[in-house]
Parts: structure tokens; C-alpha cells; sequence
């Protein structure tokens, strides 16, 4: 809410800076978005009384005015508004003065006229478009007679605009705060000095001799919908403008004026924080209103023209059977006061604050009134705003009040008591505050209470404007506020140790994670919504993808099903531009749909994606673009880290329609399924717009749920070691796989070590046929190994590999 | 010539000899020469025989000491030449020290990570427990057990993707409070966690917000924890992040899970509290919001507020990295430019 500082100085001795006071605003009660001065950097601006105005002579539009700015001779100024007029009393930017923005005006000639100075619209001295009375918005501002300004007077003064605006960002359990008599209670509390503040009452002068009653009758079809709705009729009203200083002070809060009556109901929602509506009497086609919802199929056109289709649960005022306001939220166009309007039906209510909630929210009418509405009304001052604004009306309308308040419904809570004792507030605080203290607090904040001296018991009682305050735990945070957080121990908790550790999941989680890091590969965080298309690519298992039910975008409306989507987008996203060597993995959760209305399934993958190369060529290397064989050795080395109990194997699939179908292995651990690596099939790198890459993606839940090896020494021997090497001639088809399988399944009782050095399938080979070159290492690890042991091991395997393989010794 | 003359003239024609090879090999030849059984040496030993018995033992030490001088100097001009061999070596394998080394593969956290890292290590080391809780959540855990019933007009703060009407892309880390005080025994001691995440909402991207980012929770329930205790965590959370010069300062903010809320500002890292853009010239930024646990959020997770009571708090580790890097657009956090990912490759 702006708050202006001049007008809170009506109910409070202020003294202290607007910026000091912001700032204890800020620490005490609710945020504050800025501290602002309408005249910041504004010079020599003055009111100015136009004279003489006639035609520019090259000109279909300016007029050359001379205006009487309170010096000795009138000056001329060339004026391009639509509305100046002589005998006007209007805003002049001088020779060397600055408006809005900082911008200088200088003496200049317009078509050959001299002008010296500039006659000014309200926004061009920096005042918001929304806030500018409608018959200035397209021209200059011309002051209102009962302003009182002199030629020569500054604007700035003239208009209020050397003044303080504190502008709040409420939170929505401080409803209180966004009236003018809640803001200056609140700053009474925290700068711990007394408030006056005054309503008007109607005097006799004011009133008529009709009465409310027999002009109108309201009915609330159901008391939840308005605990209160109160009424009163004002007869015999001229509408005009408002008085020039109701119509700054709405300005400077934000709202333009518009004409006496509606500016009344306006200014007592700021004064209050009670929403009024004033309806055109004579235009409510009966004068029974009711407050309901609005049923099925009802349109209803706004005051601002639009015509809305309502939700059954909106909630409306109707006049018979005519709905003639949205509740608590918009009145409608054909009950809108005009100029013409001589009676008003003027509305105090309170709302159910989550009706107008739902209603604003569908219909996107944040107004100033559902915003009170919805973060809650102050039922103790109802009265007095409905008879201040009726009052009001009544003076600045020439009109009387009808006798009596029409009452649809009148249910006023009871204020709320709170039992508190010193002991519990200190220990919940961390304080030693004294019972006089806390006392002194409550006092501060208008809350009665009584202690009991002997046991320091409070018992409090939560005034009603104070709506939000119901538990033990709203009170600590009244006293800890008022007594200033700044002054709060700053401690640490004491009690039994507890034992700070990650899980053992979490620490294989953080290994993984520095693993692919030591090998290369940057820690990628990609979005876990994605499209419908890229949530089902590279999955490891069936399953059903989840949808979130409102999506902002297409691009994020599932969730994945893969990491290797989003680091394909990723890839994508860096050589768009031209970073070509992109090493990236993953660590994040897939997501699979469980049944409806229940959690998806969330599993722990991990994934990497090479395109380029791993390492970056320079003078010493070659570029080493990455290949299939790099990315295994990624995926080998991670999974020996893990420390697994099984063995690793690699079987080649075309399961999947992303990946490369000769290019492409499942990862077992024994004969567990965990996941695979291969290339990205070429269509695919097409559909991603991507060069060619290599990825793998792990179930790391599966992979951490496998048993470990449990770790111990292993001897070194002692004794030599005799290696063997074969090249062996196979058929094209025949794996390496194949060959340890049978070198796996053969009695090798010394065997320690296998390592392929070779593999040839180069042109003078017979074709279809491969060379594979395997070492073999042998070692006893108690005694030194005799070579015929060694001859007669490598040859008994030799003629295994012939039966099994038809392999042919090179 | 006496013999002992002949000697002498033997070692000083062979110190000359000695002295002028410059070959290691040509020294070996020197050597085998001059002390082998058939150099010369030997040969003036072998005259020996004709000398008197008073003069033999005389001429016998004079002999070796010739050749012991002879071995002597040999060895030494060895080692000089082998020195010298071995710096000529040395200076041809000179290289260009100033060429770059050769590439290794190196990756990186990334620098939420990081900073997700650093607060855990903070946090375990002051005891708590990292605990983690599912991204897609309940109505109820997400909402309604943070003492956010439907309807409650707090929840507009948060624009949430639901996937059905129970079950939503959960907006915050605040569930795992919830979830991990129902499991939690408070026989067995105090609880205190904390829980990083990825949260979601219903967010249109810019610079400045993301549909996806994260948070991480704290949650300390015991018998005796207060605001002083709150306020004390947080402090050492600033200091541990952003260093020892920072302040921490509390306002009254409002969150339904916990009363007194609390929004903690740290000192401005660009100005140091003068006041500048960064900070809106208000010397402050926000960092974390955090208070002290709602009793119905206690009462509905099974736990009694007349026994228990503790602190909460919440903090957005993109922001914390926005903030300490100066990084201006949060959407540079899931795009995964590797220019940008490599960026935070300095530890510590």
C-alpha cells in the first residue's frame, strides 16, 4: 500500500526521516518496496494563469499562450495541448527547469514563435497515467478553483508532491495494514507513541427525514456468504469533482479521482481499509437486494464494460433478480454512479474472503477491494466507515442521509483470548524479558490483557482489526517483532548429539558424481519437464509418462523418462553456438506413472553424453574425436568404482529406436539389467539437431542396491610371472565376448591376466574373418611357475578355442 | 736411468697423457695402457729383480705410489668427462618449458551443486541429517500438512503444476518436514535435518525465474530450541557461504508453516552494506526465508507442540549462486552451456 507520510502525519507526532521510517517498517512489520518522492529532481516548476491564447500562424494545432507565472511580465509559451484555454490555471516547466525522467526545458522557438518554457500534463511531471483525472489524460492539468494556487506558486508543493510515499508489500496475514488507520495503529506500536485518529459522524444538518428502510431492503441469502452487509441511502446529490486536496491524496495512493461520490468510497477504503460501493439508486431496477451466488448460465457486464460469463459459486449482488455488483470484487456498468446520479444506495460489507478470492482469480479482477476482501476486513470499524462515507457524500454531494442503516446481516466475531506465560515466551525466544516488558509490548499494540503477577500468565485479547492473531504462537511473534529481532540471542541448539552422516546411497550418490567428474565429464542440471515426444525417448523400462495437467509450454509438459533427453538438448543447446566438444553427465531422478492418483515412481538414473572430443586437441595431440570404445571405458571405469560383487557384461541390442542398433550395449551385472551405451542413432542426432554422440545411461537405484564386494588385501606374489600371446583367426560374428566366455570356462588354474592387445580385420586377411590378439599372464602365487605348467594351461585353452570357435592360431 | 727416475718420468708423461684425453673411451684405453699386466708399470716392476734387497722395498712403495697416483687421476678425469658428457646430454634435451601441457579431461560440479555440497557439509558437521523426499508430492504433503488448507490464499504466492488434483510437481522442499517428523522418534534424540531439491512452479521462464529451480529445507525439533537458536544457524549458514564479514538481519515476514516468520537478509557481497543497484541501495539482500514451526504443523505430523517446538528454514541455492557469482540470468543454470559450466571450476 502507498502510504504517504503527510497524511499519516495527520494521526501521528512523526518524527523520524521517511527513509528511517521505512526501515523500521521494514523490520518490524512488512516489507517496503520503496521510499519515494513524487518531486524527486523536479525544478522550477510553477503554477502559471494563461492570459492570452491564440492560433499558432504555422500551425493546425499549437497555440501561443501568455501566462502569468507571478513575475513582472506575463511570458509566451507555444502549447500543443488540445484543452488550454485562457484563464486557466496550469503547470509551467520554466526556462532551465527539470521534469520527469531529468529532462532540462529551455527557452527555443516552435515554428518561428519564441516559447520559454513548456505547459505541462500531470504525467509529464511524473505522475502515473492511472491516476490522472480522465479529462487530463490527454492534455495539460489544469488546477480546480478551490485549489487556492497563485501564479508563481510551485506544483510541487501545490500538489502535494513533497511528500513521503512509503510503498509496502503486505503479507497476506497483515490484512490491517492496507488501511491508513491499521498503518498508523501498526507505527504507534513500533515507534511506541499514541495515535489520533478521528472519524466524521453525520450531523443534523446532513440527514432527511426519510428513511433507509423504506427506500431499500437487502437480504443475504446466506449468512456465510457476508457475516456482515450493511446499507444507507444518501438522497439529493450533484455530482462533481472532489475537492482538490481528497483528490491529491487519492492520487498519491494510486487511484484517480473520478467525482465526489465515488471518490468517497474510495478514500474511506484507504482511511479504513472498508471497500464501499456507492450504486445509482434510481438505476437498481428493484430496490430488494440480495446477495447470492450467481447459478448457472449468468452473464453480468462490469463497470469497466466487459461482459463476463460467471462461475456458479461467483458471488453477486442482484437488485430483484438483476445482478448488479460482483461481491466484494466489481459493481456493474448499468448501477454505476454518473454524472447525472441524484441517489445512492452506498454498500458496507464484509465478504467471505474465499468467494472473492475464487471469483478475482477466475475473472482476473485483482481489485483494491478483493485484495481487503480477501485478506480480511476489520468488523470493528464497519460503522464508522459506512457513516463517515455517507457523511462525506452527503456534504461534498449537497444531499442528507436517510435516517437509519439498512442490516442484510450483522454476525461480528468475538474477539479472541490468548493465554501466554513469561516462562514459555522466554524459552520459545530465547529472551529474558520481564512480565513489564512483554506488558508494555501488548500495550504498544493495543492489546488488553491481565497477567497473573504470582505465575506470569497473560491472558490477551486480540483486538478484532487484528484478525490474524488467534494462537500462542501469533503472540511470540507480535512480541519478538516489537521487541526487535536485532536484539534476540544469537545461539546455536544444545542437547543430545545427534550424528551428522550422509547415507550409504548418499555417499555413492557424491562418488559418482566426483567419478564422471575425474573422467572428464561436466555435471549437467537439465529441466525435468520436457515434451510429451522427448519424456518416452531412451527409456530402460515400460511404463506409462506423467503429464502435468496445466503446462505453461509444450516444451514442459512431462515429466522424463531419461536423462539422455535432456542432455541431447543440451548438446544441442551448445553447438548451436559452435562449442563442438561437450562432455556432460547427469545425475536426477525419472519419473514413471504409478496408477492415478498416486505418486509416479521416482528413480535415481545417471547418465553421461560425449559429441566431439573428451580431450582437447592442442600441438602435442591429436584430435580424438570420441567413439563407442571411450565411452565404455567411461562407463568400465565408473562401474569398478562402484566395487560391485558381480560380474559387468556387455551384450549388443537394437531395443532401443534412439540408439544406434549395431552400436549399442545393455550393461548387466550378472544377469541384472542396469542400463546401456551406445551411439545415438543418426536420425535421432538429426531429430536433436546434434553431431555424433555417445551416451550411457545407468538405473543407479539398481546399481546401489547391488552387493558389494567387501574389501580385502590380496597378496602380491612373490614370484614371477610368464605371459602367453595368441592372435587368434576368428569369423567376423565371433565377440570378444564369446572368447572370454571360453577362456572364462576353461580350467585355466593360473591364469591371473587377460588383456586384448590387437584386433586386425585389415585387407589381407581372408574375408570374413577377423584377427583378435590376446596376452595372456600367468602366475602362481606360491611358487614360481614352471613352464611346461604354463605350455600345458595355454595349450589345452588353445584347443578349446579351435573345438569351440573354430578359432585359427595366426 | 735409475729406476725410480724411469718412474718418474713414466708419471708425468702419463699425467700429461691423462689430462689431455677428452674421450671416455680414449681414457679407457689410457687406463689398460699404462696399470694393465703389460704396461709399463709392470714392466720398470719387473726390473725390480737387479736391485739390492735394502733398495727393492724402497723402489716398491715409490712404484705403488705412482700408480695409486695414476689410478687417482684417471678416475678423477673419468668423472670430469662423464660430467661433462652428461651436461652436453642435459643441454640437448633442453625443451620449451613455456609450451602448454598436454590436455587432461577434467569436468565439474555443477555450481548448484557445489553450493548444494557446501551447506550439506556445513550442516553434517553440526549434525543433521540430509534427507531427501519425492519431487512429484501430494496435495496434502505439499499444502496441507504446511498448514496450507485448500482455498488458503497463500497458495496463490505459489502457482503449482498439478498432475491431478492430489497430486502435484511439489513447489517447495517444505513436505520433507513434514514426512521426516512423522518417521521421525524423538525417543531417540533430537531431530535435525536438512533436505535439498528440485522444486517446481507454474513460472513463465525470464532471468529472473525458472519453472524449475532449487531449494534446501532445515528442520530442528527438540525440547529447547528457540528464535535465538534460529537466528544463531543462520549466521553461521551467511558466514559459511559468503564469509565472516557478512551480517545476517531478521524481518517479519509471513509463512503459513511457521510462526514468527522471518525473511533474513545478509549484507550486500557487492557493496558491503554501503548500499548499491545490487541491493537497492538498501545495503541488504534477501537470502532465506525460515521462522519457527507452526503448532499445527507439529500437531499434524504426529508431534506435540506442548513438548516439542523448533526452527525451520529455506533457501534457493540458484539465488545463492546468482548472487555469489553475479550471475544475471537464472535460466544459465539448466541450459548447460559448457562455457558456463566450466566457469566454476575453482575449489575451496
Amino acid at each position: 500500500m502507498k502510504l504517504s507520510y503527510e497524511w499519516l502525519s495527520e494521526y501521528l507526532d512523526l518524527n523520524i526521516e521517511p527513509k528511517d521510517l521505512a526501515e523500521k517498517i521494514e523490520r518490524t512489520a512488512v516489507e517496503v518496496d520503496s521510499v519515494k518522492r513524487l518531486d524527486y529532481k523536479l525544478k522550477k516548476i510553477v503554477v502559471g494563469h494563461t492570459l492570452e491564447v491564440e492560433m499558432h500562424p504555422d500551425s493546425d494545432h499549437l497555440h501561443i499562450v501568455q501566462v502569468d507565472v507571478g513575475e513582472e511580465e506575463p511570458i509566451q509559451i507555444v502549447c500543443g495541448a488540445p484543452n488550454i484555454a485562457a484563464d486557466q490555471d496550469v503547470i509551467v516547466a520554466m526556462h532551465g527547469s527539470r521534469i520527469k525522467d531529468n529532462v532540462k526545458i529551455k527557452r527555443s522557438k516552435m515554428r518561428g514563435v519564441p516559447s520559454n518554457g513548456m505547459i505541462c500534463a500531470l504525467q509529464e511531471i511524473g505522475f502515473d497515467d492511472a491516476v490522472v483525472p480522465k479529462d487530463y489524460v490527454d492534455g495539460i492539468y489544469v488546477f480546480p478553483a478551490d485549489s487556492g494556487v497563485e501564479p508563481g506558486d510551485s506544483v510541487m508543493e501545490a500538489l502535494g508532491m513533497d511528500d513521503d510515499v512509503i510503498d509496502t508489500d503486505i503479507t497476506p496475514n497483515r490484512g490491517d495494514m492496507f488501511s491508513m488507520n491499521g498503518n498508523a495503529t501498526e507505527i504507534g506500536a513500533i515507534l511506541n507513541e499514541d495515535v489520533t485518529f478521528e472519524s466524521i459522524v453525520p450531523s443534523d444538518s446532513d440527514q432527511s427525514d426519510q428513511d433507509s428502510n423504506e427506500q431499500i431492503s437487502v437480504k443475504v441469502s446466506d449468512p456465510v456468504f457476508a457475516p456482515v452487509y450493511k446499507m444507507k441511502v444518501i438522497n439529493n446529490l450533484t455530482v462533481e469533482d472532489s475537492p482538490f486536496w481528497l483528490q491529491k491524496r487519492l492520487m498519491k495512493a494510486g487511484i484517480r479521482p473520478i467525482n465526489n461520490l465515488v471518490d468517497v468510497t474510495n478514500y474511506i477504503m484507504l482511511k479504513y481499509g472498508q471497500p464501499l460501493h456507492a450504486f445509482d439508486y434510481d438505476q437498481l431496477p428493484e430496490k430488494t437486494i440480495t446477495v447470492d451466488k450467481a447459478g448457472e448460465n449468468v452473464k453480468f457486464t462490469t463497470l469497466d464494460g466487459e461482459e463476463r460469463d460467471l462461475r456458479a459459486d461467483d458471488l453477486l449482488i442482484k437488485s430483484g433478480d438483476v445482478p448488479v455488483a460482483l461481491a466484494g470484487v466489481m459493481g456493474g456498468m448499468d448501477s454505476e454512479i454518473s454524472d447525472g446520479t441524484k441517489t445512492v444506495a452506498l454498500e458496507a460489507a464484509i465478504f467471505d474472503p474465499i468467494l472473492v478470492r475464487k471469483t478475482a482469480r477466475y475473472h482476473v479482477l485483482h481489485s483494491e477491494a478483493a485484495t481487503r476482501f480477501e485478506r480480511g476486513i476489520d468488523f470493528s470499524s464497519i460503522d464508522n466507515a459506512l457513516d463517515e462515507a455517507a457523511t462525506m457524500m452527503a456534504q461534498l454531494g449537497n444531499g442528507q442521509i436517510s435516517q437509519n442503516t439498512v442490516v442484510g446481516n450483522e454476525v461480528i466475531p468475538e474477539e479472541k483470548q490468548i493465554k501466554i506465560s513469561l516462562v514459555r515466551i522466554n524459552k520459545v525466544l530465547g529472551t529474558e524479558l520481564s512480565a513489564d516488558e512483554v506488558g508494555d509490548i501488548f500495550d504498544r499494540l493495543g492489546f488488553e490483557y491481565d497477567l497473573d503477577e504470582v505465575n506470569g500468565n497473560f491472558n490477551v485479547v486480540a483486538p478484532l482489526r487484528r484478525w490474524d492473531i488467534s494462537i500462542e504462537a501469533d503472540l511470540l511473534e507480535e512480541i519478538a517483532r516489537i521487541y526487535g529481532y536485532d536484539n534476540l540471542p544469537s545461539t546455536l541448539p544444545v542437547g543430545p548429539t545427534t550424528i551428522g552422516s550422509l547415507t550409504d546411497t548418499q555417499k555413492i550418490i557424491r562418488d559418482s558424481r566426483t567419478t564422471l567428474e575425474g573422467l572428464g565429464l561436466n555435471q549437467a542440471m537439465s529441466y525435468g519437464l520436457t515434451t510429451i515426444d522427448k519424456a518416452r525417448h531412451f527409456i530402460m523400462a515400460d511404463g506409462e509418462t506423467v503429464k502435468v495437467d496445466w503446462p505453461m509450454t509444450k516444451d514442459h509438459e512431462a515429466l522424463r523418462m531419461s536423462l539422455i533427453s535432456g542432455l541431447l538438448d543440451d548438446i544441442a543447446y551448445n553447438e548451436a553456438r559452435s562449442v563442438d566438444n561437450i562432455a556432460l553427465y547427469e545425475q536426477g531422478r525419472v519419473f514413471k506413472k504409478a496408477g492415478d492418483n498416486v505418486q509416479p515412481t521416482e528413480i535415481e538414473h545417471i547418465a553421461g553424453a560425449i559429441t566431439g572430443s573428451l580431450i582437447d586437441s592442442s600441438w602435442i595431440n591429436k584430435d580424438e574425436k570420441v567413439d563407442f570404445y571411450q565411452m565404455k571405458g567411461v562407463v568400465d571405469q565408473y562401474l569398478q568404482n562402484l566395487n560391485l560383487n558381480g560380474a559387468v557384461q556387455y551384450r549388443a541390442t537394437d531395443q532401443y529406436p534412439e540408439m544406434h542398433p549395431g552400436r549399442t550395449a545393455n550393461i548387466f551385472i550378472d544377469d541384472q539389467y542396469i542400463g546401456f551405451v551406445g551411439q545415438v542413432h543418426p536420425e535421432t542426432q538429426k531429430a536433436y539437431k546434434i553431431s555424433e554422440t555417445y551416451v550411457f545411461e545407468l538405473n543407479l537405484s539398481t546399481l546401489i542396491a547391488q552387493p558389494k564386494v567387501r574389501q580385502h588385501y590380496e597378496m602380491i606374489s612373490k614370484f614371477p610371472s610368464i605371459s602367453r600371446d595368441m592372435a587368434l583367426l576368428v569369423d567376423e560374428d565371433v565377440t570378444n565376448q564369446n572368447i572370454l566366455d571360453v577362456i572364462n570356462s576353461s580350467k585355466q588354474k593360473f591364469l591371473v591376466n587377460i588383456n586384448l592387445f590387437d584386433v586386425y580385420n585389415g585387407s589381407h586377411l581372408p574375408s570374413g574373418k577377423k584377427s583378435l590378439g590376446y596376452q595372456l599372464t600367468y602366475q602362481d602365487s606360491k611358487a614360481t611357475l614352471q613352464e611346461e605348467v604354463v605350455n600345458q594351461e595355454f595349450e589345452s585353452l588353445v584347443e578349446q578355442l579351435k573345438t569351440e570357435l573354430g578359432v585359427t592360431i595366426r | 736411468m735409475s729406476l725410480e727416475d724411469q718412474l718418474r718420468d713414466l708419471e708425468q708423461k702419463s699425467l700429461k697423457d691423462i689430462k689431455e684425453t677428452v674421450d671416455l673411451s680414449k681414457l679407457n684405453e689410457v687406463r689398460v695402457n699404462l696399470l694393465g699386466k703389460k704396461g709399463p708399470i709392470t714392466e720398470v716392476l719387473r726390473g725390480m729383480r737387479e736391485l739390492s734387497k735394502e733398495e727393492r722395498p724402497k723402489v716398491g712403495s715409490f712404484a705403488n705410489e705412482v700408480r695409486d697416483n695414476l689410478t687417482e687421476t684417471i678416475e678423477k678425469r673419468r668423472s670430469e668427462l662423464e660430467q661433462a658428457h652428461l651436461e652436453r646430454k642435459l643441454k640437448r634435451e633442453s625443451i620449451d618449458v613455456t609450451l602448454p601441457g598436454k590436455p587432461v579431461a577434467q569436468g565439474n560440479p555443477h555450481v548448484i551443486q557445489q553450493i548444494i555440497d557446501n551447506i550439506e557439509d556445513l550442516f553434517l558437521g553440526m549434525g543433521y541429517q540430509v534427507v531427501e523426499g519425492p519431487e512429484v508430492e501430494t496435495d496434502r504433503y505439499n499444502f496441507e500438512m504446511m498448514n496450507l488448507p485448500k482455498d488458503h490464499p497463500a497458495r496463490d504466492m505459489q502457482d503449482t503444476f498439478y498432475i491431478t488434483d492430489e497430486i502435484l510437481m511439489r513447489s517447495q522442499t517444505s513436505p520433507v518436514q513434514a514426512r521426516t517428523m512423522e518417521k521421525h522418534d524423538f525417543s531417540k534424540g533430537p531431530l535435525k535435518m536438512i533436505s535439498p531439491g528440485v522444486v517446481y512452479r507454474r513460472d513463465t521462464d525470464d532471468a529472473t525465474h525458472s519453472h524449475q529451480f532449487h531449494q534446501i529445507e532445515g528442520l530442528v525439533i527438540d525440547k529447547h530450541i528457540t528464535m535465538g537458536d534460529l537466528k544463531g544457524t543462520l549466521e553461521t549458514l551467511a558466514q559459511e557461504l559468503f564469509g565472516d564479514r557478512f551480517e545476517v538481519r531478521l524481518r517479519p515476514s509471513y509463512f503459513p508453516f511457521t510462526e514468527p516468520s522471518v525473511e533474513a537478509d545478509v549484507t550486500c557481497f557487492n557493496c558491503m552494506g554501503e548500499g548499491c543497484k545490487v541491493c537497492k541501495y538498501t545495503g541488504w539482500i534477501e537470502v532465506l526465508g525460515a521462522g519457527m514451526v507452526h503448532p499445527n504443523v507439529l500437531k499434524m505430523a504426529g508431534v506435540d507442540p506442548e513438548v516439542y517446538g523448533g526452527f525451520a528454514f529455506g533457501l534457493g541455492p540458484d539465488r545463492f549462486a546468482m548472487l555469489r557469482y553475479g550471475v544475471d540470468d537464472i535460466r544459465n543454470f539448466y541450459l548447460n552451456d559448457v562455457r558456463f559450466l566450466s566457469q566454476f571450476n575453482k575449489r575451496g
